[in-house]
């Protein structure tokens, strides 16, 4: 199984060891991952405020890029980055006067000939979950995980094509390959306040109170994400969280590939395990998942 | 032959575009056409001169040159009787719709009349006298749907003497009224006016009720169709029933009940609820450990049979079969009702996964004194006593993106009914409604929205809600949005009543295309014409009322109940009717026998006959054709034409314009 792989600004800075984790998990189940060469900015955030024509550009050059690798598919880690690229691939495929601007911003012919999935796509679906089973070694059975989707996996329905937007099930499914159960809670495609961690951490903070609140009052032991913002504000806003509000939240919040490198029996260091605020190595410990 | 051209002005509708003088000259140099205008030939002195000169200059043909003649064909066939024509002998050359009223270019627009004029002519001098056919009319209605509105209209037709027969396919009639609890906006109790209609209609002579039973298939036309009707098997016989109710009392299956929207308990052997009509009980096969037993080991006596053990009338009957009735009627009535719209499409509201987010009909049984609370609002998660109720409206209703566009009309007052209600129950209540629109038109109705806000102080937020989800104390969190405010709102809630819309019974398709209704692209069934004919269909014969053809409260469903019945009584008045005549038929001589006719034809009016020489050929029965032609484009040789329509006319008017 082979695909281009775009990993986007996050995962090669602030959420390393989600990069770090997703290589390993793919290399054990002999998912072959190929870094699209040259790839650009997917446009998140700044390039979609600004113009219109740029924020769709931008993803469709790397998509072109993607070729290159032989593969037709491309896989994404990052909720944002699967956001922008799956939206240009459809104005491109479904609006015959943006492909036309698209191209010639790119100055290229693309006809959308890249299909982009999620890495839990990919796992779910292409993969299979009997299969994801049969290699999970370390099982982590008793650890009680809440899966957070945020909101741009799931949304807009029409363009993701991803799963249900108010009640998604897929990384539950992925998640309980590792023998973990997984929490039925109201929080899964609730908004974590995304870049505005930044301008209007205030925002943030609250909306992250009442997450983990969510996830906390449904029995879960830690968050399982699939998005570096989501991650991010869970993660790191966590302390500040307790402070403002006086709540004593330790949860840790691990990536979907984290969890699933641990039940492979993958050293936790090459699964970045090591780089959270909410370090999770004592919790973990308890449960006797690591050493 | 002689044809006259009568050319309308119709005031300056034609006569601003058309040069209408040259129409009339262009025409009359046409030989044996003798032709005139005038400035209303519709009005009395225009028909007058019409029927004057079919005397005077013995026209044997009539052309009209001007409006559609969807308006006034009739008027004009009949002015051909009283000049001694036959109708069918005119034509319509319609310049004022295809003509006058979509050109601006005068002489362009004067040579189309002249062109639409020739082309009658041409069509007129092949015509024939045709005479419509006489049929009798079976004097019985037949009324599918047992609900207030099916109810109504056979009270009514009974009343002025014509037997009528209800078919419902639930147990007992009464339909979705005799569920609620209160109406809006007087607040009448639902049963209390309902169940005498129910009893009225049960003990007239002329009325015969079919419950738990369907029609299976309708055939025929006006004044003559044939039904065939299944009355399933009870399994309690119906003439030796006396109503005791032991045999529901004694059965130890409990299962959810159908009328209790499942917040209740019923036996497998039930009446839906204590005023049903009939007040005969039915067995629920699947349910039933005797039918359970049985299926699993056929040869076996059957297990339990306690109900036939206890029934003192000995009226329990387990190898009771379907029965078919096959009658004739003179004219249907369709009642078919609504079905609640099915929320579990809204993830955000939990789709169903919370229990105490209920509908507005199970809310109606829980405000209901004979309900399975007992008319205490207490919440299906725990019985706790609701105390903070948060009503969200248009659930089903003008949301495209759920497939329903339209407003479901009755929503808005059930909605604040419920919440006075509620107020009413617990006067300390805290109730919320979360509304898009207010749409209270109907009479006392803007006034009972009033009260419900400033004497119930029942508190209404314009916006939608969200996201509904369990917190950890069991409560329901409802976030939303206050646009009047702009403020978002969160609302912890005891339970959650969701308005939902009114969608199409899941039987109108199959219904509609049996009896011939069309229905629309929310599949509610489609009248004759949306404003001068709302209870007639496209079929003559078959009338349309209640929320069937789209959702209705319960004093529109009755007016129209009321203006279906007096369109039965007024066919039902006539001893014969009259067919149109402009029907198929097959020249045998020509015909090889190879039915795609038949195959082609909507009404089934093709038939088989032998002909002499023994090969089969078509011939069209023509009671049953509507005159659609798709016959006649079927044939391959050209073996079937259209009375008044014909292939030959039809080339002559094309000739015509060479």
């Amino acid at each position: 199984m082979k695909y281009a792989y775009y990993p986007g600004c996050s995962l090669h800075s602030t959420s390393r060891e989600y990069d770090m984790s997703a290589k390993e998990v793919s290399t054990r189940l002999g998912i072959e991952l190929i870094e699209a060469p040259d790839w650009v900015c997917c446009g998140a955030t700044p390039a979609h405020v600004t113009m219109h024509v740029l924020s769709q550009a931008l993803p469709v050059k790397s998509l072109i890029n993607a070729k290159q690798t032989g593969a037709d598919t491309m896989a994404v880690c990052c909720a944002a980055c699967f956001s922008r690229l799956k939206i240009a691939n459809y104005h491109v495929l479904n609006d015959p006067g943006k492909k036309a601007k698209i191209n010639r911003a790119v100055g290229a012919e693309y006809n959308g000939e890249v299909a982009v999935k999620h890495l839990l796509e990919i796992l779910a679906k292409d993969f299979g979950l009997e299969n994801l089973k049969g290699k999970m070694t370390a099982k982590l059975d008793g650890l009680k995980v809440a899966c957070y989707y945020g909101c741009l996996l799931v949304r807009p329905r029409k363009i993701m094509q991803f799963d249900d937007e108010e009640n998604p099930t897929i990384m539950d499914a992925v998640v309980e390959t590792t023998g973990a159960k997984t929490v039925d809670w109201p929080g899964k495609v609730e908004c974590c306040g995304a870049s505005f961690s930044i301008t209007k951490t205030g925002v943030v903070l609250r909306l992250c109170r009442d997450i983990l609140q969510l996830a906390s009052d449904a029995g879960a032991e830690c968050i399982a994400v699939a998005c570096p913002l989501c991650q991010s504000n869970l993660d790191l806003r966590q302390p500040e969280v307790n402070k403002k509000y006086d709540k004593k939240f330790d949860m840790p919040v691990l990536y979907f590939t984290q969890i699933l490198g641990l039940a492979m029996g993958i050293d936790w260091k090459k699964l970045g395990l090591d780089k959270h605020i909410v370090s999770p190595l004592k919790f973990l410990k308890g449960k006797n998942i690591i050493k | 032959m002689k044809i006259g051209v009568f050319v309308c002005h119709c005031g300056t509708n034609i006569s601003a575009v058309i040069d209408v003088q040259k129409v009339v000259n262009d025409l009359a140099k046409m030989p044996g056409v003798f032709a005139m205008d005038y400035k209303f030939m519709c009005s009395d002195p225009g028909q007058n001169m019409i029927i004057s000169e079919i005397k005077q200059k013995k026209l044997d043909a009539v052309i009209v040159a001007a409006c559609s003649p969807c308006l006034h064909e009739l008027t004009f066939r009949n002015t051909l009787i009283r000049g001694g024509l036959n109708p069918y002998m005119l034509e319509i050359a319609n310049i004022r719709e295809q003509d006058s009223w979509v050109h601006t270019d005068r002489d362009k627009a004067t040579e189309k009349a002249v062109r639409l004029a020739k082309m009658a002519v041409a069509k007129a001098k092949r015509n024939q006298p045709l005479f419509p056919q006489e049929v009798s009319v079976e004097k019985s209605c037949l009324v599918i749907g047992g609900g207030i509105a099916g109810i109504q209209a056979a009270i009514d037709i009974s009343s002025a003497g014509y037997q009528t027969v209800i078919v419902e396919k639930e147990p007992s009639i009464g339909g979705k009224m005799a569920m609620f609890d209160k109406t809006f906006p007087t607040l009448d109790c639902s049963a209390c006016i309902l169940t005498p209609k129910m009893v009225q209609a049960s003990q007239s002579k002329k009325v015969k009720i079919y419950t738990y039973s369907e029609v299976e298939e309708i055939g025929g036309y006006v004044g003559n169709f044939n039904a065939r009707i299944r009355v399933k098997a009870r399994s309690v016989n119906m003439e030796k029933c006396t109503g005791c109710g032991i045999c529901w009392q004694k059965c130890p299956v409990k299962v959810n009940s159908e009328f209790e929207q499942n917040l209740g308990p019923r036996k497998a052997v039930y009446v839906p609820f204590a005023q049903a009509v009939p007040n005969v009980p039915v067995i629920d096969c699947v349910n039933c450990t005797y039918y359970r037993s049985k299926r699993q080991n056929p040869e076996s006596k059957g297990l339990c049979r306690i109900c036939e053990k206890f029934c003192p009338a000995g009226a329990i009957e387990f190898d009771q079969k379907d029965k078919i009735i096959e009658e004739k009627f003179g004219a249907v009535i369709v009642a078919t009702g609504f079905s609640a719209f099915d929320h579990k499409v809204y993830g955000e509201y939990g789709a169903g996964r919370y229990k105490d987010v209920v509908t507005a009909l199970q809310f109606e049984r829980l405000l209901n004194s004979s309900g399975p609370t007992q008319g205490k609002i207490l919440r299906p998660s725990d019985s706790k006593e609701a105390r903070t109720i948060v009503f969200v409206q248009c659930v089903g209703s003008r949301d495209e993106s759920k497939g329903v566009p339209y407003c479901s009309r009755v929503c808005c007052m059930y909605t604040a009914k419920q919440a006075l209600l509620l107020k009413e129950h617990i006067p300390d209540a805290n109730a919320y409604v979360f509304y898009i629109d207010i749409r209270a038109a109907g009479k006392n109705y803007e006034e009972f929205i009033e009260r419900v806000q400033d004497e119930y102080g029942v508190l209404y937020l314009r916006g939608r809600v969200s996201k509904i989800y369990r917190t950890g104390d069991g409560a329901l969190l409802v976030r939303g949005a206050d646009t009047l405010s702009g403020t978002q709102v969160e609302i912890s809630a005891d339970m959650v009543v969701l308005a939902t819309g009114l969608v199409s019974n899941p039987e109108t398709v199959k219904l509609g295309q049996m009896i011939g209704i069309p229905y629309d692209k929310n599949r509610f069934f489609t009248e004759s014409h949306p404003k001068l004919a709302p209870a007639e269909t496209q079929t003559a014969g078959v009338f349309i009322c209640g929320a069937c053809q789209f959702p209705k409260d319960i004093p529109d469903s009755v007016a129209q109940a009321g203006a279906a019945a007096s369109k039965v009584l007024g066919l039902f008045s006539q001893e014969h009717l009259m067919l149109e005549p402009v029907l198929a038929c097959v020249n045998q001589k020509i015909c090889n026998g190879c039915f795609h006719c038949r195959a082609v034809c909507p009404y089934n009016a093709i038939d088989e006959e032998i002909l002499k020489d023994k090969s089969v050929v078509a011939r069209v029965i023509e009671s049953k054709c509507h005159g659609c032609g798709n016959c006649i484009s079927a044939c391959p040789v050209s073996a079937v034409d259209l009375k008044g329509y014909t292939n030959e006319q039809i080339l002559e008017q094309l000739q015509s314009l060479r």
